[in-house]
């Protein structure tokens, strides 16, 4: 594959797309093929067959456009898009690809779901069929790995990535451009680049999306990273609980391959890389850098102490790069546009977009890409379209396991790193959940402390036994049946996981505590003082209300 | 079972002369007949066989020349191995914060009821597993449930009863 060629196979798939004056998308990610959406397909491909319009119509199974609770989702080239499409409505969706868009199903793009995005991880998304590269060609894809390869040093990539301020967006917000650099400078026979796509907040479904709905840029990326570093193997650790991921990545590796964009000689140049994919096993710790390595090696997924860095040793004891989906999703448009280009989108610390995945109790439920910078307020209420059924909004929960719960009072804070930890959550990997005032927060407290405390692998002593007695406490608060020492008690525990736990899932552990505590204490009042639960969620397990 | 000195350079052969096994052996030579494929080939294992009985555990053990119980400390650490097969239909009711806020404990009592049986058993006749999910990512479709590999959206507990009925009808 030479830049020509590429430039090439772009062209000729640009052409081909033009030749064909009418186009229907259909979303065929997990969310909307869950509601029938590839019947849908199928019943518009059967009629455009039935019609002989073979040469002027064309379906497209697409990725993720956003809006998953209203799917299945269909587009045209009209610009027109419709939510809960049938089988039934594939004649009338025809029928009006010429005129005015079918006024029964549509679901407007004018509103601020759709406006007040910003997409760069999720340009393709709902655009591009995931499992033709060639699409990913038509729209400039591969480009930035052939200006890579074929212009600019290792160097010059890894300066262009640490100019655009891009940080780490598994949760951490480590500068990327400082832990390549890392890599880079580390000395080792081999290096290792591994994509951590093992989503394990509950609530969190980015990742997922970008892998069902473009996975060559996660590839793209990779390649990017591993020239950069200077590695020649990558591995995707990606969830087993994510089938469709898998089998769109393993089908992308393929494409790639055949093409000459993965293998030796990338390019016909000295660069080879090669990516395999790992499947993860439903451990939670293993999005931990240090257990996720422990796992791709193929032994249970605990964690070892930091340092020495996975910069440094990693795995097979190698130096080795590892970033998240969205982070080298978002490598090659800063290599396309250089790294100035996302510097000028967010805030001062926190450069360029997140994408977050809006669920819980909010009118748009779907995946939401925002720049940094935008607040609460603009996510929930205008993006999310604020509480439905007339309920009041109580908090947002971000962070999953690891984050917080946060009030009304900080709506108006931009949503940035710095930020949300001031006020007691973190960014973590992007999930974010409405709760109303249906929800109690102690008992969602007691939910991610179960979740922690299942989770736990047990290697270390604090988060072992600290999470179980920690769920053991806010049992007894939400069985209604709690003293002041046992809020006490709970305090204690948390300082101690937090101080002295070997990983970050157990350091974390206690935020959702220390976070409703915070901001919900009234709540716990009420269950420890006067033995209510004012959202009416817990009960007592001697005067069960609902038997 | 016991593996004498004089074998243990031996390549082990299968437990059975089933074909699945011909998978799972691709599965090891394709990396390396080495332990760090131990996980690879348990997903292997684990998708020909529905899960991992102790003759599985000790085949690719031996074949890999990973002591058993690393095997079957990985097999046990990680929640998506099972060791025990699943009922005919399998009903998993996902557990993430986006479905357990909008009804997902519900859900579960009350297919715990219906079924009798609670998360990670099967029915006595061995017509449903009951399961629960971490989370599977359909958190705009929650509560989601996922029957056999169908998944479900906005699943209430009325047509989950329904669903379940058909399972259940003779």
């Amino acid at each position: 594959m030479t830049p020509e060629e590429l430039e090439q196979i772009s062209q000729s798939e640009q052409e081909a797309q033009s030749r064909i004056p009418h186009r229907v998308n259909v979303c065929v990610a997990a969310g909307c093929l869950s509601c029938q959406s590839q019947s849908v397909k199928d019943a518009l491909d059967k009629e455009i067959t039935r019609r002989g319009w073979e040469g002027e119509c064309q379906t497209k199974g697409v990725g993720c456009m956003g809006l998953c609770a209203e799917g299945p989702l269909v587009s045209t080239d009209a610009n027109a898009m419709y939510k809960h499409v049938g089988v039934a409505d594939a004649p009338e969706i025809l029928d009006s690809i010429d005129g005015a868009p079918l006024e029964r199903l549509i679901c407007p793009t004018d509103i601020p779901f759709f406006t007040r995005q910003n997409k760069i991880v999720l340009e393709n998304s709902g655009i591009i069929d995931a499992e033709r590269i060639e699409d990913y060609i038509g729209l400039r894809g591969y480009g930035s790995l052939i200006k890579v390869l074929t212009e600019m040093t290792p160097a010059e990539v890894i300066q262009e990535v640490t100019k655009s301020g891009l940080r780490g967006r598994g949760g951490a917000g480590y500068p990327t451009g400082l832990k390549w650099s890392t890599v880079a400078k580390a000395s080792g026979k081999v290096k290792y680049v591994v994509c951590n796509a093992d989503e394990g907040d509950p609530g969190a479904f980015m990742d997922r999306s970008v892998l069902e709905s473009d996975p060559h840029r996660v590839l793209e990326g990779m390649l990017i990273g591993g020239y950069a570093v200077g590695a020649s193997e990558g591995f995707i650790y990606v969830r087993a609980e994510y089938p469709l991921a898998i089998k769109r990545l393993k089908t992308a590796i393929r494409q790639a391959e055949r093409l000459g964009l993965l293998g030796a000689n990338i390019c016909g140049t000295r660069f080879n890389f090669r990516i395999d994919l790992r499947l993860g096993a439903g451990a939670f710790v293993c999005g931990e850098e240090t257990a996720l390595i422990a796992s791709v090696e193929g032994k249970r997924g605990t964690p070892r102490p930091r340092p020495p860095y996975p910069a440094q040793e990693g795995l097979f004891g190698e130096p080795t790069l590892i970033n998240n989906v969205e982070t080298f999703a978002n490598i090659p448009p800063i290599i396309r546009n250089g790294g100035e280009w996302l510097a000028r989108i967010g805030t001062e610390k926190s450069k360029g977009t997140k994408v977050f995945a809006l669920a819980g109790r909010v009118q748009n439920t779907g995946l939401v890409e925002v720049s940094m910078g935008v607040t609460l307020r603009e996510i929930v209420f205008e993006i999310g379209g604020g509480i439905p059924d007339g309920k009041r909004f109580k908090a947002v929960q971000t962070g999953g396991p690891s984050g917080g719960c946060l009030p009304a009072d900080v709506l108006d804070m931009p949503v940035d790193y710095e930020s949300l930890t001031k006020a007691g959550s973190i960014m973590g990997s992007g999930g974010m959940i409405v709760m109303d005032e249906s929800s109690c927060m102690v008992d969602v407290a007691k939910y991610f402390m179960d979740f922690c405390m299942t989770e736990s692998c047990g290697k270390c002593v604090p988060c072992r036994v600290g999470t179980y007695q920690m769920n053991r406490l806010l049992g007894k608060i939400t069985s209604l049946s709690a003293d002041a020492t046992d809020i006490a008690m709970l305090n204690e525990l948390c300082e101690l996981l937090k101080n002295t736990s070997l990983c970050g899932l157990g350091q974390s552990a206690p935020n959702p505590v220390l976070s409703t505590m915070r901001s919900f204490a009234e709540e716990y009042e009420a269950h420890v003082e006067e033995g209510r639960c004012p959202a009416g969620v817990c009960k007592s397990p001697q005067n069960p209300v609902n038997p | 079972m016991a593996l004498g000195v004089a074998n243990v350079f031996a390549k082990p052969t299968p437990p059975n002369q089933d074909k699945r096994w011909r998978l799972v052996d691709a599965t090891m030579r394709r990396l390396g007949q080495h332990p760090r494929g131990l996980i690879e080939t348990l997903h292997t294992v684990q998708e020909a066989f529905g899960y991992l009985d102790k003759d599985a555990l000790l085949y690719v053990a031996t074949s890999l020349r990973v002591p058993l119980s690393r095997a079957y400390g990985v097999a046990t650490f990680y929640h998506f191995f099972t060791l025990k097969p699943a009922g005919e239909h399998t009903c998993v009711v996902c557990m993430g914060t986006a479905c357990y806020i909008k009804g997902a404990p519900q859900l579960l009592e009350s297919v715990q009821q219906n079924l009798g049986i609670a998360p990670g058993e099967t029915t006595v006749d061995g017509n449903v597993s009951l399961l629960t999910a971490r989370c599977l990512g359909s958190c705009g479709l929650a509560p989601a449930v996922v029957y056999d590999r169908d998944v479900a959206g906005k699943v209430s507990t009325q047509n989950m009863r329904e669903r379940l009925a058909q399972w259940r009808a003779p």
